[in-house]
């Protein structure tokens, strides 16, 4: 029952482990929201989403969320997802990811998943950082930019995760900030209704680890950072390159119609072995 | 009208920063967890723009549309 003095996304979530474990300020918050204001947009059915996650600040997500989840070992979300989608593929699978758990670890996973074209919808919270574990440095951190495991500065330059899902076959390739929330929902309302590998790189604020080591205190500093050094991919594509050298672009980058490898699978199937009987999957059914 | 859930809010100010018609401020005073709990002063001015509700990362905002 929704209660009328409550936001309208409490009704998704598990009130008994509210309020959650993330600092004041914190973007997962806001991609949660914009992901159930997207899944209102789709219209789709909360109850026919699995939600898949790692190990990370942002995997804590489908712990406080009302649907089946599973919360895997750290780097494989999209390999559990992968298992999940071949055995229910009229199910919506959504992986909730970091920066830490889908770029470094499960990097792998990841470029495969995405080459495979498979319907998964695929959030990565990229914060730039390692939070969970003390702000170490990860494979997203600008260059140049603290943390704990680089005091002078990092010297690795870092991973762009659209161009490398984009070129590894993904059909739906979008990054959006936490500032951008309306745009972010409706990033994830086309990635549900894709039938196709769809990424959506969110970046968020981490003031805790990743703004306090880099002269941004809280979470407006950081917002509002994000306000200024964001550029349309639109309005980027007309720039020269030395105008949006460590500017941030957004936008939606692939939007395109491939086929899809779950349901490949099932038409092989039914090629090879005829109409199958269906594999049951509750304990309740069958004989 | 808006409500505002005190045990939910962890006073990060999201809101009050980036209201498009700066409805919210900040409350002088300290609450019982030590955060500084925003509350709807302009509120005639609200256009019910929903963006608060979207953006607390709490979820502790509800605009309730009156009409």
């Amino acid at each position: 029952m929704e209660d009328v003095n409550e936001s309208p996304f409490i009704k998704y979530l598990r009130k008994d482990r509210l309020p959650h474990i993330y600092c004041a300020g914190c973007g997962n918050g806001t991609v949660l929201n914009t992901f159930f204001k997207g899944m209102e947009m789709a219209e789709k059915d909360l109850n026919n989403i699995n939600m898949i996650s790692g190990i990370g600040c942002s995997s804590r997500i489908p712990g406080y969320v009302k649907c089946d989840s599973l919360h895997t070992t750290h780097g494989r979300p999209i390999a559990f997802a992968l298992g999940l989608k071949i055995g229910n593929p009229d199910k919506d699978i959504v992986v909730f990811t970091g920066d830490g758990d889908a770029a470094a670890i499960g990097g792998n996973h990841l470029i495969h998943a995405a080459r495979r074209n498979i319907d998964l919808t695929v959030i990565c919270i990229n914060n730039s950082i390692y939070g969970m574990t003390g702000g170490q440095i990860s494979p997203t951190s600008p260059l140049g930019s603290f943390g704990s495991t680089a005091p002078y500065g990092a010297l690795e330059k870092p991973f762009d995760l659209v161009d490398l899902v984009s070129a590894a076959g993904a059909t739906y390739v979008a990054r959006w900030t936490t500032i951008h929330p309306l745009q972010l929902s409706n990033a994830i309302k086309k990635a549900l209704k894709n039938k196709g590998f769809s990424f959506i790189e969110a970046v968020s604020q981490c003031h805790t680890y990743y703004g306090r080591r880099n002269r941004m205190k809280s979470p407006l500093e950081m917002l509002r950072w994000m306000k200024e050094n964001t550029i349309n991919k639109t309005k980027a594509d007309k720039m020269e390159p030395e105008e949006i050298n460590g500017k941030l672009i957004v936008g939606e980058f692939v939007n395109k119609i491939q086929e899809e490898f779950s349901e490949t699978l099932y038409n092989l199937i039914e090629e090879k072995s005829g109409n199958r009987k269906k594999a049951i999957k509750s304990a309740y059914q069958g004989e | 009208m808006i409500k505002l859930d005190p045990d939910l809010c962890k006073g990060c100010q999201i809101c009050t920063e980036f209201c498009p018609n700066q409805v919210y401020e900040q409350s002088k005073t300290l609450d019982k967890k030590g955060v500084h709990i925003p509350i709807p002063k302009n509120e005639d001015e609200c256009s019910k723009c929903n963006l608060c509700t979207l953006m607390c990362p709490d979820q502790a905002i509800k605009v309730i549309d009156d009409d």
